[in-house]
């Protein structure tokens, strides 16, 4: 007790160092704390994105994630349904599970027939409603995709989307009423219809082909612009559709953006197996929780060895390998900045603790005299260190939770990494007190260690010595 | 148990200084009793303060045995030899040397602490001792905020308060003006005689030596006369 008291009010006897001490301690938890929380918001952000787009878990033909890629078509699992049902009965899975949805990716050519303008594509088929349900999913609450895609007409599965960037592209900024479309360039060359990226194909317009190949009552006329989509179906044969565009959306990546086309699932089945089986190339499963993950990815290879299906797991991180790229270099920024704040709070400490040992090397003599042993100068000196410690760092938690709450208040928004949407920018830091447990811990065990070399030396001194020091 | 509280035999102590070795006490044999006002005098950088340190636990000797109320403390470890101070020696110093972070009755209840005495022990003596140096009132003042006697006061206080088998005073009333000197001197003998502790004082102070019931003369580091008062 009386150590704390000696520690306590010693530590104010210089109070102009000590506090200058505790406010360097103070600012580098408050900074460490709210870089923290800004990067813990946008990883969330990104994991919230990326799981409401891609789900947590998506089931593909073995072989299909590292292989299959360039050749959707080949590569769809058969009999989907059965597995479908097998997926979302599990009583297991069904628990954590929100939904599981079947997709299908494809590649190909779309045309514009209102402007003639042609590009490769990378498309998705989707179920409408799975896909509205799974953009839904808001765990953490950072609402990083607030905006719902177009309700579409479950009667017609011509309707779809397409990337912002595309929809410029292919000229339909004006018949999508898209806002901030940059006009073409006066003099900006052009290549007048399909003619390069087809260049092999019959000089016919797809149009031709949608209305010649298409089955009756799969495309309807309506008033939304219409883009054509040609690719090769599973055996091979060049295959076309109509594509009624309900909606451009932005893809949050520009290569993404300039190039994706979303359809409904039934489309982009006829487009890529025509009147063959109707596959799909992978199964969305999006978790109630992303800690599940595990559990969920376990039990899905249980199901598919009892069954003997050849099927692969694969999580968001592994589709979004941005994600983890940005969740490392995020880590990487916190570390860096933890460490040199470390080191700052490291010297200052030590300064300030060295700087007090030589101020009071005649009490050190005294309490020495007196029968206090080495360890406890040595303790008494670490104390101290660990009070400025706890102070500064009880501080500095203070100052960040209440610029968290200003910052989450003030209305602020951006654009993160990979997002398409601005959303609201906040600070994660109510969510997360194991953190802020963390740091104030670690700062205050760094401000303690700090202390241990002018302890240690106060420690080492002779009471003769310290008793004649002046 | 022996008699006498101190037994110095053929001690010496040198020191380094620079390239020279200076020989601060050469060869000193002396012996203490018990509960006696024992002076060490001589002049200045003769070894009294080396002496008092030597005795006092708080300097190794380079040679030579040192024993303390009956121990052999040269073959202590420093975590034992802090024990030893804590339990069985009391220190007043020129310069007060009170904790400046303590109230007065902090500083005395300080000894207490160290070996352990119950809170209510430590109470209990504290305030006796806050009395017995007529300090009651100034019992929560801080150091800046006594004058050098009640300094000194204290600083005896500290030093009595855990009863300890010998107190060692260096120079106690050369930072203070004569007539607190006389008062401090006074007030030393009284508690001295009351507690029968003995107290061992290096001073040039006549009036304090007036007082002694023994005197030991250095010169030099050596050890030149013992007189009986």
């Amino acid at each position: 007790m009386m150590l704390f008291k000696v520690a306590s009010r010693s530590i104010f006897r210089n109070t102009r160092r000590s506090l200058t001490t505790m406010l360097t301690i103070a600012i580098g938890t408050a900074a460490t704390l709210i870089f923290g929380a800004y990067a813990t918001f946008t990883f969330l952000g990104i994991e919230t994105s990326s799981v409401q787009r891609f789900g947590h878990l998506t089931v593909y033909r073995d072989g299909y994630f590292d292989f299959g890629s360039g050749n959707p078509a080949i590569w769809g699992i058969p009999q989907y349904k059965t597995v479908l049902r097998d997926i979302t009965t599990d009583p297991v899975l069904s628990r954590l599970m929100v939904i599981a949805t079947p997709i299908q990716s494809l590649a190909g050519i779309v045309e514009s027939s209102q402007s003639n303008e042609s590009r490769t594509f990378l498309g998705t088929g989707f179920v409408p409603a799975d896909r509205e349900r799974m953009k839904q999913w808001n765990e953490h609450g950072t609402a990083s995709r607030g905006e719902n895609g177009p309700a579409f007409d479950p009667s017609n599965p011509s309707e779809g989307i397409l990337g912002l960037g595309l929809a410029r592209i292919l000229g339909l900024c004006a018949p999508l009423k898209l806002g901030n479309c940059p006009k073409l360039p006066a003099g900006a060359p052009s290549d007048g219809a399909v003619s390069t990226d087809v260049a092999g194909l019959p000089a016919q317009n797809f149009s031709d082909l949608v209305s010649r190949d298409a089955p009756s009552g799969l495309v309807r006329a309506h008033d939304y612009p219409r883009v054509d989509l040609l690719a090769a179906t599973a055996g091979g044969a060049p295959n076309v559709v109509s594509l009624q565009v309900r909606q451009a959306e932005a893809q949050g990546v520009r290569e993404l953006d300039d190039v994706y086309v979303g359809m409904q699932l039934p489309l982009a089945q006829q487009l890529v197996y025509g009147r063959g089986e109707h596959r799909v190339t992978g199964i969305v499963i999006q978790l109630h929780r992303t800690e599940d993950m595990n559990a969920a990815r376990e039990r899905l290879a249980a199901i598919f060895a009892s069954h003997h299906l050849a099927l692969e797991v694969r999580d968001f991180a592994e589709l979004n390998p941005f994600y983890t790229q940005v969740v490392n270099l995020f880590s990487g920024i916190f570390s860096f900045i933890s460490v040199i704040i470390g080191v700052v709070i490291l010297f200052t400490v030590s300064n300030a603790m060295g700087m007090s040992v030589i101020e009071r090397t005649d009490e050190i003599g005294t309490t020495r005299a007196l029968g206090v042993r080495r360890s406890g100068i040595r303790g008494q000196f670490l104390l101290e260190g660990a009070m400025l410690g706890v102070l500064g760092a009880t501080i500095g938690v203070i100052l960040a939770l209440i610029a968290a709450y200003f910052v989450n208040r003030a209305g602020i928004s951006y654009v993160p990494p990979a997002q398409a949407e601005p959303v609201p920018l906040r600070l994660y830091m109510f969510g997360a007190p194991l953190r802020i447990a963390e740091v104030w811990l670690t700062l205050t065990v760094v401000a303690t260690l700090a202390a241990l070399l002018p302890a240690n030396r106060a420690a080492k001194l002779q009471i003769v010595d310290a008793l004649r020091h002046v | 148990m022996s008699d006498k509280v101190v037994q110095l035999a053929n001690v010496t102590k040198d020191y380094q200084v620079g390239a020279e070795r200076v020989h601060a006490v050469r060869g000193i044999t002396l012996s203490i009793p018990a509960q006696r006002f024992t002076m060490i005098v001589g002049p200045s950088g003769s070894g009294k303060t080396t002496l008092l340190n030597l005795i006092g636990c708080i300097d190794a000797p380079s040679s030579g045995e040192v024993e303390i109320s009956g121990r052999d403390v040269g073959h202590l470890s420093d975590s034992a030899v802090s024990d030893f101070r804590a339990e069985k020696i009391g220190f007043i110093f020129q310069s007060f040397s009170l904790i400046p972070v303590l109230s007065a009755y902090e500083n005395i209840e300080y000894p207490l602490l160290l070996t352990g005495v119950s809170a209510k022990e430590r109470r209990r003596a504290t305030l006796a001792m806050l009395e017995a140096v007529g300090l009651t009132a100034q019992k929560r003042q801080r150091p800046n905020e006594l004058s050098g006697g009640q300094k000194q006061r204290v600083a005896i206080a500290r030093a009595l308060v855990k009863r300890p088998a010998i107190v060692l005073a260096d120079e106690p009333t050369a930072n203070l003006d004569s007539q607190t000197g006389a008062s401090i001197i006074a007030l030393m003998r009284r508690m001295q005689t009351e507690s029968k502790t003995t107290f061992i004082f290096a001073s040039h102070d006549d009036h304090l030596i007036s007082h002694a019931d023994e005197i030991f003369t250095i010169r030099d580091g050596k050890l030149i006369e013992s007189a009986r008062a």
